[in-house]
């Protein structure tokens, strides 16, 4: 059972990944998780406003029924297959977060300076994770795909487009960590 | 209940990003930091292992349940709206530390604020579609 509970290792998930995506190719569907961002905009309605959202988002809710899924696995593993939720981290990465003013880095799976009630709360935190957000929405959508689409599918198929956005994914979260983070945090 | 299956693919996925880690803001903070082998390692992996099995689709070794040949649709071409598009999810994935996925897996873990970064994305989305007449693809 400690296998289980403790963290699963980098050449157990990459596998089950795959696995993931041959379940779903298997019963005839690719792998894509920020369509599913479009199917909440057409449930809410937003084919009143723009046309694009018209489309019947029933017709899609088999990906729907992943994200909820998504949303259960991430409840039993958290609930009963975890033991800690300490993230054990390379002490180079704990020094340069302090230095970044964040505290206790790896105490908890996520950073109190950003995903506490206290900092969803205040105005800074708030724009700091609905623009988070925004930007990961908007851009997915724009380059039509995101880690499960281009990052795992569109790369394991070669397709050319995938390389690019991965590429996009790289340029834009290298700027976000090493040049911006000094100035927000 | 046809879509059950796919429940049920959700939940073990929604266990591995879990289990991995994946869905912790920080995993993502070392990734960029080069700090750390684990993501590199995961997606590496899963696409590593998953060039012969699309090559296997491709051929039509594996068929579905319903024996005929995936089809699969391909990612439109298009330098600006891959480059761009990706280097604008770039910088919110390391903001965030979470893409599309892990938003549902936090969701189940209990975390209120990720509910906010959810909304920004569904926002995102609706404003992509509004504006993108006006963009470059």
């Amino acid at each position: 059972m400690d296998i289980i509970l403790a963290p699963w290792p980098w050449y157990v998930a990459g596998p089950l990944i795959t696995l993931t995506m041959f379940l779903l190719f298997y019963f005839g569907k690719r792998l894509g998780i920020s369509s599913n961002l479009e199917n909440l905009c057409a449930i809410g309605g937003a084919g009143k406003l723009v046309d694009f959202f018209k489309f019947d988002w029933r017709s899609k809710s088999w990906n729907l029924m992943v994200v909820l899924g998504i949303a259960i696995g991430g409840f039993i593993a958290s609930h009963w297959l975890t033991s800690s939720d300490a993230v054990i981290l390379n002490p180079k990465t704990i020094i340069d977060l302090d230095a970044l003013g964040f505290k206790n880095a790896g105490a908890y799976f996520l950073p109190s300076e950003i995903y506490s009630l206290d900092a969803m709360l205040s105005l800074k935190g708030f724009l700091i994770l609905i623009g988070a957000g925004f930007l990961v929405g908007f851009g997915s959508r724009y380059a039509g795909g995101c880690t499960s689409g281009h990052g795992i599918v569109g790369l394991s198929n070669l397709e050319i487009p995938s390389f690019i956005a991965v590429a996009g994914f790289f340029i834009g979260g290298l700027i976000m960590t090493w040049f911006i983070f000094p100035y927000l945090f | 209940m046809k879509n059950f299956k796919f429940l049920l693919i959700g939940i073990f996925f929604g266990i591995v990003l879990t289990k991995s880690e994946v869905i912790s803001w920080f995993r993502i903070y070392e990734m960029f930091k080069f700090q750390s082998f684990h993501m590199y390692g995961i997606i590496g992996s899963a696409v590593i292992l998953g060039i012969p099995l699309m090559y296997l689709f491709n051929k039509q070794k594996i068929k579905t349940n319903q024996g005929v040949a995936v089809k699969i649709e391909l990612r439109e071409k298009g330098l600006s709206k891959n480059l761009l598009g990706g280097i604008i999810f770039g910088l919110g994935w390391a903001l965030g530390g979470a893409c599309p996925g892990p938003m549902f897996a936090l969701i189940g873990k209990g975390i209120i604020p990720i509910v906010v970064v959810l909304f920004g994305a569904v926002l995102g989305a609706f404003a992509y579609h509004g504006i993108k007449h006006k963009l470059p693809h």
